[in-house]
Order: structure tokens, then sequence, then C-alpha cells
């Protein structure tokens, strides 16, 4: 059976992981390829690396960070932030990513999408969406728009006219964040999740909000989610992603184990 | 350990690289069909479009490859490069596969299910083949395609996604896997060691 999948991310600037994956007995910031290395022993099923790092000498520090980190890892590597042109993603890639992931360069060049597929598959490229309900709309969810710079400023567009477009532009996969949830802790956006789920047929990454198992059993069942992106796993009373793949089996979720 | 590895420009090669020599190989990358005269071993990676295969063609590879199973040299195709082990795919119908296996790769049917299948998914094995050993039924592998081949007699590995498929098939020293071994953690590593631990 398909199962859902829990992907570790790792926030990381200057090649160092500055939050987010924070176990019980391990320093809060460290090696992100040390951290990636844990997480996929840890049962992981998959490893996002967002590079936060805005200067242009980052950009050499990222690939070095890409390069350390996939050296080892042999689960799927996901890399995003940053990426605006398709040499940036082949750079990426040649690093050893297996999937990039692109947010505004995307929104303000959708052909990239199918540019960066081009030449590394669409199963390579997930558009990832900043999303926000609309509460002046009739229906807030289905009329969320996409925000940028963070999730503070309005594109203006439809997160679900968007995420059909990413598709069928060639995105592999849509990786949705929540601004409403993210970092509430109270629970990710179900309505919004499965609204875009339904919407497409490539999987959707649930992000935003997560805080206890019971939130990622609510996400893959209601929220119709493929997978779901944790950040700070200890947050949801579990030290690994193995751990909280046993109590979801506990739930009737399909998932990855033993792993 | 040596084994080739071919680059027909249908994805990225670094993780089939890095994981074989993670496992100690000695890896050759060749675009072209001349290094395929002298190999022990040979992997064909791909991603992507069934349509990225014309290139084995235009470059001479598929001759070549046709030459390398005729010697029985152990040959692993993985994703698109098992696909092309087939007569060919509905993705790409002018383009012809190699036509090792009769059979017709076809898009999954349309349904309450997603398609393409990303993700994790396990696997059976109707009969016992080197290429599994060590791995036992249930185990995970990860998968991304829309596409896939019938569950035959050579199918080696079979999953479940909308209805069985084959995630494996073999037929003397030709293998192929839907899923990519290079991605499927100690489970497929386990398999590309098996892989290079054919004798050769």
């Amino acid at each position: 059976m398909l199962t859902r999948r829990i992907i570790a991310c790792l926030d990381v600037r200057d090649g160092r992981v500055v939050k987010g994956i924070q176990f019980v007995d391990i320093i809060d910031a460290g090696d992100p390829a040390e951290l990636a290395h844990r997480h996929a022993a840890g049962g992981a099923d998959e490893i996002v690396l967002l590079d936060i790092t805005a200067t242009h000498e980052g950009r050499a520090t990222l690939l070095d960070t890409v390069r350390r980190t996939a050296a080892q890892l042999f689960v799927p590597f996901t890399v995003g932030g940053g990426i605006r042109t398709a040499d940036d993603a082949a750079a990426v890639f040649d690093a050893g990513a297996d999937k990039v992931s692109v947010n505004s360069a995307a929104l303000a060049n959708p052909a990239l999408i199918g540019e960066i597929g081009a030449s590394f598959g669409a199963q390579a490229v997930i558009v990832a969406i900043d999303a926000r309900r609309n509460p002046a709309a009739a229906d807030p969810v289905r009329e969320a728009h996409v925000f940028t710079h963070g999730g503070r400023r309005d594109s203006g567009r439809s997160v679900l006219e968007w995420a059909r477009e990413a598709e069928s532009r060639g995105a592999g996969e849509i990786l949705l964040t929540s601004m409403d949830s993210d970092g509430t802790r109270a629970g990710f956006d179900c309505a919004l999740t499965a609204a875009v789920s339904e919407a497409v047929q490539i999987p959707v990454i649930a992000s935003g909000g997560a805080g206890t198992v019971a939130h990622f059993a609510d996400v893959f069942g209601r929220g119709r989610a493929d997978a779901a992106l944790a950040a700070s796993i200890f947050h949801f009373g579990v030290s690994t992603s193995r751990q909280l793949k046993g109590e979801l089996a506990q739930a009737g979720i399909p998932v990855r184990l033993p792993c | 350990m040596k084994v080739t590895v071919i680059d027909y420009k249908a994805g990225n090669l670094t993780s089939v690289v890095k994981s074989l020599r993670h496992l100690g190989a000695q890896v050759t990358v060749t675009d072209v069909p001349g290094p395929l005269a002298e190999a022990s071993r040979v992997i064909l990676p791909g991603v992507g479009h069934f349509a990225a295969t014309s290139r084995l063609d235009s470059t001479g590879l598929t001759d070549a490859i046709r030459a390398i199973i005729a010697r029985d040299v152990p040959f692993l195709g993985i994703c698109v490069g098992m696909q092309w082990l087939y007569r060919g795919s509905t993705e790409a119908p002018e383009q012809p596969g190699l036509g090792h296996f009769a059979q017709l790769v076809e898009r999954f049917p349309e349904g309450h299910e997603k398609v393409p299948h990303v993700g994790w998914n396990q696997l059976a094995f109707p009969f016992a083949s080197p290429l599994f050993t060590g791995v036992a039924p249930g185990e995970f592998a990860y998968f991304t395609h829309s596409w896939r081949g019938p569950v035959t007699a050579e199918t080696s590995a079979v999953t479940e996604y909308i209805q069985p498929f084959a995630a494996a098939v073999e037929r003397g020293n030709v293998f192929g896997t839907q899923f990519h071994p290079e991605k499927s953690g100690e489970t497929g590593l386990k398999i590309l060691k098996n892989f290079l631990e054919l004798p050769a």
C-alpha cells in the first residue's frame, strides 16, 4: 500500500541549521548533513533543506552544504530557497538534490516549472505555495490567496487556481504551507489542504501548524494530504519520525514501518 | 566491482552514481557506445518522459546495449530505464523500446487515486530473484511514476497501486526496477549491492 510520507525539514542559513530540528538530546542548531542523516536514520521518508540565506556568498555555501548532506543520504532529498533559474536548479541537482522546491520565482515566471522539468523530469519540481485564507470572501478556503515575502505580501492569486496552473505546467508535487496555521501548533489547515488536494492530481505536502500526533492523523485523513512536513519534531511529543509513524499506524494511517 | 552507468540526459545521475560509489563500486559514466564494449556490468537510469529514450537510438547506445545483453552482461534499468526494456510506452507511442520484454508500458487508469504514484510502497516477490536476496516481502521502495508495466511471469517484484503492477522485471541477466533503489534507503542499497555482486 502507498504510505503517507513524513518529511523532515531543515531550515539552513549560511550552512547551519538555524531552527526546527531539536531532538531532546541534540544541540538545536547544528550541521545540516549530520542532522539530515539523523533524520533519515530516525525514519523520515524524505529530507527537505530550505535555504534561508539571502546573501550571494551564501549560494556557494549552500551548494557545499547540499553536497555534504547528499553524500550519505539515500532517501529523497529536496532543496529549496533562492532557486530563481533553471541554472540555479541544475547546480543544486549536480550537488546531489533529487528535487528542488520553487516558490516566488515560479510565481513571477511560471515557465520556470517547465524549464526545470524538461531537464530533470516533472517529479523533480516541487512548487511551494504559501497560502492564507481570504476572510473577505464568501468561501475563505476556496478563495484563499497565494502570499509572498514570507507571508507578508498578497500576490492576489488564488491558491486553487495557481496549484492547477503549477500542475499543468509540469510540477511534480505541491508543498502547501498555511500561513494562518504556521507557528500556531494548533493543527494543519485541513480544509485548505483538502481543497488543494482535490483540485490537483499531483501529491500535496501539508505544512504549517503541527502540534500533536493527532494533527498529522487529521491532515492525512480529513486533509487528504499525501505527505506532511515536520520541522520541529520534538514539539509533537515524539523524538523521531519512527515514533511519530508508530503512533500514526495505531491510528490507522498507512506509513512506512519498520523504517 | 566495476559498473558502467549510461547517461542519455534523462534526469539526474548523481544519486545513482553516489549510491554505487558508497557501495564501493568503481563507476564509469558514458554517453557514447564505446565504453560499453568493455563493460562488465551496466546500469541504465532515467527519469522523466519516455520520449527521452530516443537519444539512445540516435547515439548508437541502443545497438551497443543489444550487444552487451547478447553477451549476457548483467544489466539493470531503473524507472524509465526499466520501461525502455519493454516494447514501448503509451507515453510516447512513436518511440520504440528495446523489446526485450514484449509488453507495452501503460498509464495507471484514471479513477479515485492520484496519478502519479509517488512515495514509499511495498514489494512482493512471486519468485526468488538474485536481485532481492535478503529483502523481505513487504519491505518498502520509493516510487515516482505515472506509467507502469503489467504483471507477467517475468515480474520479479509486484507492487499494488490502483492494481498490481511490475515493480521489477527480469529475464536472464536483464533486470529492471520501476522504483528507485538509489532512493530507497537500506532496502535499495541491498538491491544495488545484489546487482553489483551478480556473477559477471
